[in-house]
C-alpha cells in the first residue's frame, strides 16, 4: 500500500551521518538556504526528478520557535496545479522528515507540528503531477533537545492512558479554490511520538493515517515519522460536504489502529478562518 | 558549569537568535523616581535579546530606614553587581532585601549577585526555581552570551510566609498572588500606596503566558484592583501613575488573547493560522504584540484544542 521513502537518520548530539550516497545524477539546483544536507535530502527525496525552488510553494511558520518538541508548519500548494506528493522535512532534524502527504481527492493542504532538533532549515516539497518537485522554505532558529527531550506525557507517566485519543472537527472550507466541496479537517491523536533518542524509550510514532470519504474513497493519505510532535495534530482540506462523514484511520509502529469518524459540519467556519 | 548541558524546559526564551556579543558590555541603569522613597529602573519593553543583554524587566528600589529594598534584579550577576552599586548611591543605603516576585530569568537571576540570606519569594517560587532554573539559565546564556558571564544559579534563601514586612517603620504588604506563574508576589508600598505588581501587570508591552494560568491571573487582577493603591509598577512596560490602566489593558489582553484562540480553534485554524491573526487596533501602541501571541499559541493552543475538539475515536469495532 505504501511506499516509504528511505529514512536519513542523523545523529541527535549533532554529527551528521548521511546513509544515503552522494549523487551521480544531474546536479540539484543550488540551495538558497546553503543548508549543508541539501545534496543529501535532494538525492533521498527527489531521487532522478527535476527539482526547483519555487515561492508559489508556502511554507509558513512562526516568527519564533517557542517549543522546539511543538513548532507549527504550514505547507500551501494550492493555486500551482494538481499535486501528488507534499513533503515537510527539516533538514538538519536527526529523523529530518516529519510528513510525506498524497492529496488524492484534496486540496494541496497540510499543516503540522515539528520536533526541532537544532537550528535548522524547514522546507516543504511538492511534486507536481508531471513529477517534478517544487520546494521552499527557510531557516529557524531553535535552541535544540526537540528530539531528544523525552515527551511530556512520558515525564509525567499518564501517556498510556490516553493513549489512542483522537479529538477533530471538519467545516465546509468557503471560498475554497471555487468554493463548494472542500472542507477543512483538523484532526489530534493522544501519542508520544517517541524518537527513539531518549534513552531506554525505544522509537514508537504514529506512521500512517489516511482519510476516506463515507463511500470509502482514499482522499488523502501519509506516511508519518517520529519528528512530528507528541500528540500529532494535523489540519487537511479533503473533498467532503456538508453532512458528509470523514474516517480517518491511523496506524503506529506497534501495529495499533486509530479510526475515527468525523461528520463535515452543516456550518461554514466562524468568520475568522472565512476571512483569512 | 551551566553551559555544559542543553537542557529544553517548555522552549521558553530558547529560541532568539545566536548573536556573539562584545566582552564586558555595561548595563545602563537609570532609577526614576515614581513616589517618595520610590525609584523604577525601566527595562527594555522588548523581547530578551543580545542587545539588551536580558535586561527588559522592571526593578524597584524601595529607600526605607532600614535600608535599600529591591523588587527583582534582572537577568544576571552583571545587572545585579550593576544595580546594587546604582540602588546604594540613589539611597544612601546598602541593600537589606531582595525580592523575586516569580521564576523568570529575567527577574531573578541577578540575585546571583547578592547574599541569599538577604533574598525572599513565595515558597512556591523558590521550588519553581529549583525546578526550571537550569533550564532557564541554559536559555539566557544561549541568548545571551557573555552578558550572562559568572552568572550562579542561586535560590532564595527566605521564604515568604508573613503578610507584611517591616523596616524601621516603613512597611512593606506582601501579596501572594498567581495566574503569570504558579506563584507571583504583588508589593504595597504603604506609605505611598505605589503598588509592585511583577509581571502581573503589563503596560503597554503585551503579557508573557509561558506558565501563565489565565482564569488565576484574572483572580489576581481582582485582587490587585481590590487593594487601595496609587501608582503601579508594571513588570514590564512603563509606570502608571493610575494605578488602575495597567491592570485594566493586562486584563483587556488576556481577554482578548483567550477569548480569540478559543474562536481560532472553532474556526479549524491550525496555530500557524492562528499567530497571525489580526491584532486589534486598541492594542497597536502594545510593544511585542505579535511576539507574545505566536509566543502564547505555542503555550495555550494544544490545551484549548483539547478542551474544545470533541471527541471522535471509535473505541468498540
Ligand atoms: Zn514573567
Amino acid at each position: 500500500m505504501k511506499r516509504r521513502i528511505p529514512t536519513l537518520i542523523l545523529l541527535c548530539a549533532g554529527a551528521l551521518l548521511a546513509s544515503a550516497p552522494a549523487s551521480a545524477r544531474a546536479p540539484y539546483p543550488d540551495d538558497p538556504l546553503a543548508s549543508p544536507m541539501w545534496q543529501a535530502h535532494a538525492t533521498t527525496i527527489f531521487g532522478d526528478d527535476p527539482v526547483r525552488f519555487d515561492p508559489r510553494v508556502k511554507v509558513a511558520f512562526p516568527e519564533i520557535a517557542e517549543n522546539q518538541r511543538s513548532f507549527p508548519v504550514a505547507l500551501d500548494a494550492r493555486g500551482i496545479g494538481p499535486v501528488k506528493r507534499m513533503v515537510i522535512f527539516a533538514d538538519l532534524n536527526p529523523i529530518p522528515i516529519a510528513i510525506d502527504y498524497r492529496p488524492k481527492a484534496a486540496e494541496p493542504y497540510i499543516a503540522t507540528r515539528i520536533k526541532l532538533d537544532q537550528r535548522t532549515p524547514v522546507r516543504g516539497a511538492v511534486q507536481l503531477a508531471d513529477g517534478q518537485w517544487l520546494v521552499s522554505g527557510g531557516w529557524v532558529d531553535a535552541a535544540g533537545g526537540g528530539c531528544s527531550a523525552p515527551p511530556v506525557s512520558r515525564v509525567k507517566g499518564d501517556w498510556a492512558q490516553h493513549l489512542g485519543e483522537m479529538r477533530g472537527e471538519a467545516w465546509p472550507a468557503p471560498g475554497a479554490n471555487g468554493g463548494g466541496g472542500v472542507s477543512r479537517l483538523r484532526i489530534t491523536f493522544r501519542h508520544p511520538m517517541d524518537t527513539g533518542f531518549v534513552a531506554n524509550i525505544p522509537t514508537y510514532n504514529i506512521e500512517a493515517m489516511e482519510v476516506r470519504s463515507a463511500s470509502g474513497a482514499v482522499l488523502g493519505d501519509m506516511d508519518i515519522w517520529a519528528s512530528v510532535s507528541e500528540d500529532p495534530a494535523i489540519t487537511l482540506m479533503p473533498q467532503a460536504r456538508a453532512g458528509e462523514t470523514l474516517t480517518v484511520e491511523g496506524r503506529d509502529s506497534n501495529g495499533r489502529d486509530y479510526i475515527a469518524r468525523v461528520p463535515v459540519s452543516q456550518q461554514s467556519p466562524m468568520p475568522l478562518a472565512a476571512a483569512r | 558549569m551551566i553551559l555544559s548541558r542543553r537542557t529544553m524546559i517548555g522552549g521558553l526564551l530558547a529560541s532568539m537568535p545566536v548573536v556573539a556579543m562584545a566582552a564586558n558590555a555595561e548595563y545602563k541603569i537609570a532609577p526614576v523616581a515614581v513616589a517618595d522613597g520610590v525609584w523604577m529602573i525601566h527595562g527594555d519593553d522588548a523581547p530578551i535579546l543580545p542587545t539588551n543583554g536580558g535586561a527588559i524587566a522592571n526593578i524597584a528600589i524601595i529607600a526605607t530606614p532600614a535600608g535599600t529594598v529591591l523588587v527583582d534584579s534582572g537577568p544576571s550577576l552583571r545587572y545585579g553587581r550593576a544595580l546594587k552599586t546604582v540602588a546604594e548611591q540613589v539611597t544612601g543605603k546598602p541593600v537589606i532585601r531582595v525580592y523575586v516576585t516569580h521564576l523568570h530569568p529575567d527577574h531573578g537571576m541577578g540575585i546571583a549577585a547578592f547574599d541569599p540570606a538577604i533574598v525572599a519569594a513565595l515558597p512556591q517560587t523558590i521550588g519553581d526555581m529549583q525546578r526550571d532554573g537550569r533550564g532557564f539559565a541554559d536559555a539566557m546564556y544561549r541568548i545571551l552570551g557573555d552578558w550572562m558571564r559568572g552568572t550562579e544559579l542561586l535560590l532564595p534563601g527566605r521564604r515568604i510566609e508573613q503578610a507584611s514586612e517591616d523596616f524601621g517603620g516603613r512597611t512593606l504588604r506582601l501579596l501572594p498572588l498567581s495566574g503569570h506563574s504558579a506563584a507571583d508576589l504583588a508589593l504595597l508600598d504603604e506609605s505611598t500606596g505605589t503598588l509592585i505588581a511583577g509581571d502581573l501587570l503589563f503596560h503597554d508591552r503585551a503579557p508573557s503566558t509561558p506558565t501563565a494560568d489565565l482564569a488565576k491571573w484574572r483572580q489576581s487582577l481582582d485582587a490587585l484592583k481590590a487593594v487601595p493603591h496609587h501608582g503601579a509598577i508594571p513588570g514590564h512596560g512603563p509606570f502608571d501613575p493610575s494605578g488602575g490602566a495597567a491592570i485594566a489593558q493586562t486584563r483587556d489582553w488576556i481577554d482578548w488573547l483567550e477569548a480569540s484562540l478559543t474562536e481560532a480553534v472553532k474556526s479549524g485554524l491550525d496555530m500557524v493560522e492562528a499567530g497571525n491573526i489580526d491584532i486589534p487596533p486598541r492594542f497597536a501602541g502594545m510593544a511585542a504584540a505579535r511576539y507574545e501571541l505566536q509566543r502564547s499559541v505555542s503555550h495555550l493552543y494544544p490545551g484549548l484544542e483539547a478542551a474544545l475538539l470533541p471527541r471522535v475515536d471509535i473505541q468498540d469495532r
